[in-house]
Formats: structure tokens, C-alpha cells, sequence
């Protein structure tokens, strides 16, 4: 039975859109099929991230309106067997969504993969509500910073309201990747810890992502980080996490960049 | 709990030849309440009834049906069942006791300006249906005492709307209006077994955290939360908060006007709190309590507040 996940955040920026390519393309890379779907309609980016944004033809509002059939809206991944992408419109707009149409096209989807990913837009509003309603599990992305933390808290709430699961009173499961984390920073107090994080939040850790130049590289060729360097600290974080949603354990560990013995020399001579 | 039963707008206009004022229709479900003949008896019950479930007259319409109060020659049998509803929507009542319920209809006028209020009888039978045919209080030829009957009635806080079945001779001016006409409903809204639930010490206990964005509105009594109270969360109750986690939002103890409620909680951090209208943001609470477990209460018009240990 294929699992629904929506990424979701409440605030815009926090890494929804790095994360939902990340964890797609760890997923296929451990073997699974998986489909990630852009909410995002009008602001469409998973299709820049995962380097298809030349090969969108139809997207989810056709398919949601019954203008074209889902097989012709999938985009596969020419990388990663396994892999598609169910692109967002960037002409229309969240209203041309119905809750009959999505439902639909989540069926389909569910029946055709292993897992489901959905991208939710930033905000509360019904294209963030849609993304979430059909979810079997969310993941919470969350800065190490207040007012991200404060909107993931309220998108909590919301996922336990708002969702299918909700309103059929079955509980809906939730993880937090803790996204843009430096340690450094938040040992001196510049940023919150994830303990903090953690105590607001109280919803299990799926993983820690380090801030990371490799984050910004890879979405600007066009590639999952972890596709595109899967050594790199983030790409390992996002692998824990899909051992993680499997079901695995994987001892939490925030993922440092490995670096030579000679840059490591130079760091501390420079500090 | 809602009395607009149904509502039918008949809008009509009146001439042709001015701006027709429209006038509209409405029916609304009201109660019926039927004293009987002796009537400390049937005052004693309704008592009794009020004591179960005291909000059962609350903003409702209430008809007086006053058949139980006709002289003894013009009523020698003493109405003990009513058919139901004839009407279509109106199911099968499962009456209970001694509230009696009916439609009130007014239906829209026709033509002419003044409403025509209507309404008519319906009789379910209650528990008080034995006695009535015994000795009159009042004599049999003057009416019953309408204006002290509505005072009774008053003073246990119920307002009746409307007369029916009264000999017209019996009313004077200030009285409610006389109606015929009404059909019975059923008294689905008469909520005597789910009465003594509202009774019940009302505390609140939330076993998971209060997210940014909710609000918890408990008007009754006391609320508790096994959790944290996220920022940008509000908790209102009418008696105390009591928070075992962080208190990190909106905490207002006391609504409605009760000086006596405290907020306490575990970690001080809040955004707002208030007791009975008094209020204290966070920047002006003690620094020295942040974090700190906490208690809140109002003393001599001034919030005070002071660590637990």
C-alpha cells in the first residue's frame, strides 16, 4: 500500500521544495517508486529542483480537471529509475483545485507508487490544506528560528484537524526535519537548538539538515541534493531520514561536512 | 440549540403602483406550556423541571396553552393525547414530561400589512396528566388570573410569547396576544435526559498540546492541559487554566466574571494573560519568572503573580 507524505511548513522559504526532491530522490534511490507532486500551483519550483522544468507538458490542474490523463502529465525522472514528477501549473491558480478532482489524482497516484510525495505551498490557506488532506504522514519542515517553529506549531495543529485522518479520528504521523541547522551558531545562542526546537514542537525528529552551500548547488543545476552530491552533509542527513520513514533506525547524528586534513588545518589557523 | 425551525419568505407585494415594502414570513418552533388545574401542583412540577435542565425556556419562544384552565362545564374531559404532527417534517415525538411542544406558524400576510399570527394546540402526554379534573382554585365563571399566572411565570425567568386557547374575555391589555391556528411539532429540541450533563462540574482536560492558532473556549469551568500552550494560542476559560507544560500564548482565566480563577502553569512564558478582565502582556510581567513555574491570581483589583516553589 503506497504512503502519502506531505511536506509542509506553514512559513515559505524553510527548504519544502529541497526537502520533497531530497527525500524523492533518496526514496528512488533505495529502491522505491515514488511520485512527487508540486501543490504549489502558481509558484510551481519542484520541476526547477528536479531539473524537468523543459519537459512539462501537462500538469496537475489538467489532470485534476480531466484534461489529460495522469500517465500524461508524469514526468520520469531520467537520472533515477523509479522516480516521477507530477508538475504544479504556474498559470493558474489554487482555486481551479476541487477536492473531488485531487482526491481522484491521489487514488491513481496511490495505486501506481510506493510513496507519494506532496509539496505543499507556504501558508495556511486551501492549496497548503489540499496538499495535506489525503496525507498518511507529514513531515514538518522547520527552521532553527522563531517564527518558523511558531507557523510549523500552527500547521501542526492543522494536520490534526484538517487532514482525512483527522476527521475520521485517526491520528495522523507526524516528523520534524529540522532544515538550515548550524551548530556552531546555535552553541552560541544565535539560533535555536533543537532541543528547543524539539520542546515547541514535541513531534519526533526525522532528521537534522546542516546549512549547507551544497543545497543552493544542487537546486541551481537542477538536481536533489542528494542526487547531486550524495556524500555531502545534507544528501546524508536526507538518507537517514528515508531509512527513517521505512522504518529503520538510524541513530540521529547531525551530519558535518567531511573535510580534508589540510582544510581542517587551515580553519584553525584562520580562526 | 437552535429555535428557527424552518423558515419560508414569502415575499408579496402589495401595490402595484409604490415601492411595495416586502414582508416576509417565518415559522418558528416554540414550546407549549399547559398549566393544569391545581395549579400549585403543576408549579411544583414545572419547578422541578427547571431544576433539571434550567435552560430549557432560555431564549425560546413559549406559548401558554390555557385549555387546562377553562371553567369545568366547558371542559369536563381533560385532553390526555394528541395525534402527532399531521404535518409533514414533524416525526413521532418522544415526549418527555411536562414540556409540550408545538409549531407557531406565521405565515406570510397576504396583502395586507399586519401579520396574522397563528397558532394551534398540540398535546403530548405528560407526567402530570392524573389529577386536573379536581377541584378548581378559580371560580367557574370569572377567567383565571392571567396577569398573576405570567408573573409566576416570569419570575422563574420564562417569557411567553403568545396565548392560545384562552376565552377572549379573559384578557386584558398587556397581556401577550391571543393565536390559533399553530400546528404541533414535536419536541425534538427539549433536551430533559442531556439536561443534567450540562449540570455536571464542567473541567476541561486536553491531553495534547494547544497548537499556535487554536483556541480553546471553555465558558464553564476549568481548563487543563497535560501540555504546552504553543505561542500564538489562546485559552479562555471561566474558571482556571491549568497548564503542565509551557504556557507560551494567550491564557485568560475567569470570562465572564469570575475573580476567583488563577492561571497556573509549569514554565512561564506567557504572551498574555488575564483574570476577569484584567489584563498583563508579557513585556510587563517579572523577568525574574520566566520559565519559572507560576501562579497568577487577582488580588484587590491588581493582578499578582508569584512562583510555585
Amino acid at each position: 500500500m503506497a504512503k502519502v507524505l506531505v511536506v509542509t511548513s506553514g512559513k515559505g522559504g524553510v527548504g519544502k521544495t529541497t526537502t520533497t526532491a531530497a527525500l524523492g530522490a533518496a526514496l528512488a534511490q533505495q529502491g522505491q517508486s515514488v511520485c512527487v507532486v508540486d501543490f504549489d500551483v502558481g509558484l510551481r519550483n519542484l520541476d526547477l529542483v528536479m531539473g524537468a522544468e523543459r519537459r512539462v507538458v501537462y500538469d496537475l490542474i489538467n489532470v485534476v480537471q480531466g484534461d489529460a490523463k495522469l500517465p500524461q502529465a508524469l514526468i520520469r525522472d531520467k537520472r533515477l529509475d523509479g522516480l516521477s514528477l507530477l508538475p504544479a501549473s504556474q498559470t493558474r491558480d489554487k482555486d481551479a483545485l476541487t477536492d473531488a478532482g485531487v482526491a481522484r489524482v491521489m487514488d491513481e497516484l496511490r495505486a501506481k507508487f510506493d510513496w507519494v510525495i506532496c509539496d505543499s505551498p507556504a501558508g495556511i490557506e486551501r492549496g497548503a490544506t489540499l496538499a495535506m488532506r489525503h496525507a498518511d504522514v507529514a513531515v514538518v519542515v522547520a527552521n532553527p528560528e522563531v517564527s518558523s517553529v511558531r507557523d510549523s506549531d500552527r500547521i501542526i495543529g492543522l494536520l490534526d484537524a484538517k487532514t482525512a485522518r483527522a476527521e475520521k479520528g485517526e491520528t495522523m504521523e507526524k516528523h520534524l526535519i529540522l532544515t538550515r541547522y548550524d551548530p556552531a551558531r546555535a552553541e552560541r545562542g544565535e539560533m535555536l537548538r533543537i532541543d528547543d526546537v524539539l520542546e515547541i514542537l514535541s513531534i519526533p525528529l526525522l532528521a537534522v539538515v546542516p546549512e549547507s552551500e551544497e543545497v543552493l548547488k544542487a537546486s541551481n543545476v537542477g538536481s536533489p541534493v542528494t542526487l547531486n552530491n550524495p556524500a555531502s552533509a545534507p544528501a546524508r542527513a536526507y538518507a537517514d531520514a528515508v531509512r527513517r520513514l521505512k522504518g529503520e533506525t538510524v541513530a540521529m547524528v547531525v551530519p558535518t561536512e567531511r573535510r580534508s586534513f589540510m582544510s581542517k588545518l587551515f580553519q584553525r589557523r584562520a580562526a | 440549540m437552535r429555535n428557527i425551525h424552518n423558515s419560508s419568505t414569502n415575499v408579496t407585494s402589495i401595490s402595484p403602483t409604490r415601492p411595495s415594502l416586502p414582508l416576509r414570513g417565518r415559522s418558528f418552533r416554540a414550546l407549549v406550556l399547559a398549566p393544569e388545574m391545581p395549579l400549585g401542583d403543576w408549579f411544583a412540577n414545572l419547578d422541578a423541571l427547571l431544576a433539571r435542565s434550567p435552560t430549557l425556556f432560555a431564549e425560546r419562544a413559549v406559548i401558554l396553552d390555557l385549555n387546562g384552565l377553562t371553567p369545568p362545564p366547558a371542559a369536563p374531559e381533560p385532553v390526555s393525547t394528541a395525534p402527532d404532527g399531521p404535518e409533514a417534517g414533524s416525526s413521532p415525538t418522544p415526549a418527555d414530561a411536562s414540556a409540550v411542544a408545538a409549531t407557531s406558524e406565521t405565515p406570510a400576510p397576504a396583502g395586507d400589512a399586519a401579520p396574522t399570527e397563528q397558532a394551534a394546540p398540540s398535546e403530548v402526554p405528560a407526567e402530570a396528566a392524573a389529577p386536573a379534573v379536581a377541584g378548581p382554585d378559580l371560580p367557574a365563571t370569572a377567567g383565571p388570573d392571567l396577569t398573576a399566572l405570567l408573573g409566576e411565570l416570569g419570575r422563574r425567568g420564562i417569557r411567553i410569547m403568545g396565548i392560545e386557547k384562552a376565552d377572549p374575555s379573559w384578557l386584558v391589555p398587556g397581556l401577550p396576544p391571543l393565536l390559533a391556528g399553530g400546528r404541533p411539532a414535536d419536541a425534538t429540541t427539549v433536551p430533559v435526559p442531556a439536561a443534567p450533563e450540562k449540570r455536571r462540574p464542567s473541567s476541561l482536560v486536553l491531553d495534547t498540546p494547544v497548537r499556535s492558532g487554536q483556541c480553546i473556549y471553555h465558558p464553564e469551568g476549568d481548563v487543563t492541559v497535560m501540555g504546552s500552550v504553543a505561542s500564538g494560542a489562546e485559552i479562555l476559560a471561566g474558571g482556571s487554566i491549568h497548564v503542565y507544560g509551557a504556557l507560551r500564548g494567550r491564557a485568560i482565566a475567569g470570562a465572564g466574571g469570575n475573580p476567583r480563577a488563577r492561571i497556573y502553569c509549569r514554565r512561564f512564558q506567557p504572551e498574555l494573560l488575564g483574570i476577569d478582565g484584567l489584563f498583563r502582556t508579557a513585556d510587563s510581567t517579572d523577568p525574574k519568572l520566566r520559565d519559572k513555574p507560576v501562579q497568577v491570581w487577582l488580588e484587590s483589583d491588581a493582578l499578582r503573580m508569584a512562583p510555585l516553589d
